[in-house]
């Protein structure tokens, strides 16, 4: 356990030696872009807090040429993460899959705006059917009638 | 010895926190203004001894005593002089005592600046204060000390960490830990407010210029950090959505939602438990990062070696702190009502809305953050929540946000009628699609849907924060700091936006390698590799290469772009080497060599990147012009000041 | 009236939360190849580059899988202790050495002893893909069917042989 904290952190050193490939991985720019997409998607597993694409690790480069190969191979982009997966588990993925276990996650955002309306809705009708009398200040500022 | 004396003082400020806290409170309570000044002996003693605890351990750094177990880790002989003052808050524990040196520093603040506040009220303030300090004290003195000593003394030092070698090592941390700890403030202001159970819009007046102050110095810390990382961490990004650095977005985001939720309060007293509520929560995230990053809870390569004891420590005090302020809350909120009420357009609604999605938007980082943990607590399986998910899902709430904050802005309390400023906003955004879409297409081509808004989004921001400011030069009107430092925060935050937007959309980056005497072609620039060459430093040695940019044939920069290898922990490192122009970064990062003098290198070009950090400043420099108006400066006669024969009364309400 | 105990009653949830989730171990990322058929794998062996060896070299049979390196400190920590195991010979242990030098694995070998009954090399790295591996040193249990039945990530040590592969290798072993 420590040893892991302790490959961890030099994972964290090591790894801001940049990880680069020596050239760009592929000559179409379609698939180029995909790979770049794909890299970026991609957890590096020892050094977690860095894609393959960032990570200059030994796992980091063989995993960047697994997916330069099964690009190379035709598989699509789904099959090339499901290829991850397989192995390594969710982890792997930076943008987290979408199954029930985490719906909430990816339903959070909207549901906290939407709630968030629905109580601001509620509280702002229920101020505007009140007069609008104003607290006695202690001192008004006279040349800001509106703002501030 | 000097150790010794250091640590000894440290027990001092613990032993001079504990009658703050007793004498602060318990005289508000009973109505003795002379145990008040006590409490005030009490906070002063404790600065004192918490800095000579401080200058101790500085001490102990500067003259490389490695019989402390501390400076043994953190440090080095070769370590340049600058580094090793900044090593003392480089690791756990001497951030620790960082933290409670900012603490009571604030604290001697709130003292000196308290003479218009009723003595009641400021005992409060300074004994919640005091409670703090003393948890942090004692957890400093039984689980993380700084001052343990390491016998037999080490004959050097395991050196500072690399990547903190470096200036903004010696400014980052304590401005975060200035905001983190200023947050302290409206949080003991919210407690004393509970515990008198009264709460009216001089309460307001007396927060917010705490409240701002805490938050603009935890804006300039965020936006340190995220320039460091950029320079630092060497591949060219700014921020991460690293656990670690959410734990310190969240308390800002909160924070921006108290000081506007205290303009209302102040205005008119409305949302008064709801300010309370947002005081308690913003320093309960403060605090709730320090757990996190301590703790071993969440992973992040910014954590600190965690320890599962420190993290049960932390976690008390945080339960004990905000759960009592929470019970407090549950109390005494039902009370804190108000009759008033406002249009359902006007500003008050506005500011409604502007906390609701600030809120959410906090709410939801929490979730991401701590959902994988949440998931492997009930075993149901280890995901990663990274970049992607957080980039994509804050555009949710933010988006709507700065579409309203234009209109916003201009509302006017209780019933907002736009006379003075529909029809310029109109222009004014029509004025902003044109230079979002026309504009920026010609600069840079049509990226996308969403990164259009945002830069429309940003440039109407921008322009509607001009109109008050020059309106009112031009009539002769006054222009009140409060409403000018709002203006300028408004306008670095619409900077801020577009930088960010602009760079993240039309950045262009891509790896190639190069031998000295190529060039390379890349996003309208030639690099050109002229040499190569080694460089010793005073606790490095480096490769490093010399990058000529030309555009059109004429030189535009010499970059030195540096891969060094640190001799005391042997780990190489990148320098980047960074062109800096206003409207654009080039970046030029070395990778592995070749062979032949080769080397891989990643080039990145990134527009508009510095209006990321200049827009920070600029909020925080709004935040600052804020505090200097005039009615948070004024010297009202409230009551009279504690004498020493106690004369002022102030009877139980 | 009560929603005012909202706040208080999310931050206990909270705290209660962080509580239990302290000191849960939190680096070592499960498998998603337990309860699978393990990976079909041909490497060439360490001893002799020219003769492959393979998953299908054990089937029918229990063995068990130890990823490691010379450049691994963990793997040499652990390495008495598969010496140990080893000896008992209750199962085999088959060693893959992951992205390393041949010429210094044969003399780590040499020098420390050899536990493997055979060692394949991966020098590419593509294998421990495969098998999902992502810090030496590693160890997996594969039944008498070729279905992987338990991960060990770290370093290996008694007490976890005893408490974890024991139990397991006696059940595979009856169901045959």
């Amino acid at each position: 356990m420590r040893l892991l904290i302790l490959a961890a952190l030099l994972c964290a050193v090591v790894s801001s030696a940049l990880a680069i490939d020596t050239a760009p991985a592929f000559d179409d720019p379609a698939m180029q872009a995909r790979y770049d997409h794909l890299i970026h998607e991609l957890r590096c597993v020892q050094c977690r807090s860095q894609s393959i694409a960032d990570s200059n690790v030994g796992l980091a480069a063989d995993l960047r040429r697994q997916v330069r190969e099964l690009m190379a191979a035709g598989k699509s982009d789904r099959e090339i993460l499901e290829y991850m997966t397989d192995r390594y588990g969710d982890y792997i993925l930076y943008t987290p899959p979408v199954k029930p276990s985490t719906w909430l996650l990816w339903s959070a955002p909207v549901l906290l705006v939407l709630i968030g309306g629905i109580a601001a809705a509620i509280v702002i009708s229920r101020k505007s059917r009140l007069p609008a009398d104003d607290l006695v200040e202690e001192d008004r500022t006279h040349d800001d009638p509106g703002v501030s | 010895m000097i150790v010794e004396l250091g640590h000894f003082a440290l027990i001092l400020a613990f032993c001079l926190a504990l009658p703050q806290a007793f004498f602060g409170l318990a005289g508000a309570k009973t109505h003795r203004p002379h145990w008040l000044l006590v409490a005030n002996r009490a906070v002063a003693g404790q600065f004192v001894f918490t800095a000579l605890a401080f200058a101790c351990l500085s001490w102990a750094f500067y003259v490389n005593d490695f019989s402390v177990l501390y400076v043994a880790q953190n440090s080095n002989s070769q370590l340049p002089t600058f580094y090793r003052f900044a090593a003392v808050w480089g690791a756990h524990e001497g951030s620790l005592l960082l933290w409670l040196l900012i603490l009571s520093g604030w604290t001697l603040a709130v003292l000196a600046c308290s003479r218009t506040l009723p003595y009641a009220m400021t005992g409060r303030v300074l004994g919640v204060l005091g409670l703090i300090s003393a948890g942090f004290a004692l957890f400093i003195l039984t689980t993380s000390s700084p001052f343990t000593r390491l016998l037999p003394a080490a004959l050097d030092g395991r050196d500072l960490n690399p990547l903190l070698q470096d200036p903004a090592l010696a400014i980052h941390p304590p401005m975060l830990y200035t905001g983190y700890v200023g947050l302290s403030v409206p949080f003991a202001f919210a407690v004393a407010a509970m515990l008198e159970g009264k709460l009216d819009s001089a309460w307001a007046r007396w927060v917010r210029p705490w409240a701002i102050m805490a938050w603009l110095f935890l804006t300039i810390g965020i936006a340190l950090g995220s320039w460091w990382a950029y320079y630092e961490l060497g591949w060219g990004g700014w921020w991460f959505w690293d656990s670690v650095e959410n734990a310190s977005f969240m308390p800002w985001l909160i924070g921006t939602a108290l000081i506007h939720s205290l303009a209302v309060t102040e205005k008119r007293g409305l949302f008064k438990s709801w300010t309370l509520l947002l005081s308690i929560t913003a320093f309960a995230l403060a605090l709730l990062g320090t757990f996190l990053v301590r703790s071993g809870v969440i992973e992040s390569v910014h954590a600190f070696a965690s320890d599962p004891k420190r993290g049960v420590f932390i976690l008390a005090f945080l339960a004990i702190c905000v759960g009592g302020a929470l019970g407090l809350y549950a109390w005494r909120a039902p009370r804190f009502r108000s009759n008033a009420g406002f249009a359902a357009i006007s500003r008050e609604s506005f500011l409604l809305l502007n906390n609701v999605l600030l809120v959410a938007a906090t709410a939801m980082i929490l979730l991401g953050t701590l959902y994988p943990v949440f998931l492997d607590a009930l075993d149901l399986g280890k995901i990663s929540v990274g970049a992607p998910w957080f980039t994509v899902m804050f555009l949710i709430p933010m988006l709507p946000m700065l579409l309203l904050l234009a209109p916003g802005m201009h509302a006017e309390w209780k019933k907002a009628s736009f006379t003075r400023t529909a029809r310029l906003l109109g222009w004014l955004l029509a004025a902003a699609i044109v230079a979002g879409i026309g504009v920026m297409s010609a600069a840079y081509g049509l990226h996308s849907v969403v990164s259009s808004v945002g830069i429309i989004a940003g440039l109407w921001v921008a322009f509607s924060a001009l109109i008050e400011p020059v309106s009112r030069l031009r009539k002769g009107h006054t222009l009140s700091a409060s409403v000018l430092g709002m203006c300028v925060a408004h306008f670095g935050l619409a900077m801020f936006v577009v930088g960010a937007t602009t760079v993240e959309s039309y950045k262009q980056e891509t790896d190639l390698s190069l031998r000295p005497g190529q060039t390379a072609h890349h996003a309208g620039f030639d690099f050109t590799m002229t040499q190569v060459r080694n460089v010793t430093g005073p606790n490095y040695d480096a490769v490093e290469t010399e990058i000529a940019i030309a555009r059109d044939g004429r030189q535009v920069a010499l970059l030195h772009p540096q891969k060094r290898t640190y001799r005391v922990q042997t780990s190489p490192m990148t320098e980047a080497g960074i062109d800096v122009r206003w409207n654009r970064d080039i970046f030029v990062a070395m990778g592995e060599a070749l062979g032949d003098g080769a080397w891989s290198l990643r080039l990145q070009y990134k527009p508009l990147i510095r209006f990321v950090w200049l827009g920070a400043f600029v909020i925080a420099l709004g935040g600052l012009i804020c505090v200097f108006d005039r009615r948070y400066r004024q010297r009202v006669p409230v009551e009279a000041a504690v004498t020493v024969d106690g004369a002022s009364g102030a009877r139980a309400r | 009236m009560w929603r005012f105990l909202i706040p208080a009653g999310l931050f206990a949830a909270l705290v209660a939360f962080f509580y239990f989730s302290l000191g849960r171990d939190k680096e070592t990322l499960p498998s998603p190849l337990i309860g699978k058929p393990a990976p079909a794998f041909e490497l060439p062996r360490l001893d002799d580059p020219s003769k492959n060896i393979g998953g299908k070299d054990f089937a029918g049979r229990p063995y068990v899988l130890n990823v490691w390196g010379t450049w691994c400190v963990g793997c040499r920590q652990e390495h008495p202790v598969l010496l140990q195991i080893a000896e008992r010979g209750e199962i085999p242990i088959v060693g893959i050495d992951w992205k390393d030098d041949r010429e210094q694995a044969l003399r780590w070998l040499h020098e420390l002893g050899n536990p493997y009954v055979d060692v394949g090399s991966d020098e590419e790295g593509r294998v421990a893909i495969d098998w999902g591996v992502y810090g030496a040193p590693e160890t997996f249990l594969i039944d008498g069917n070729g279905q992987v039945i338990y991960k060990h990530i770290a370093p290996m040590t008694m007490e976890v042989w005893e408490r974890e592969f024991v139990p397991l290798i006696r059940k595979a072993g009856t169901q045959r």
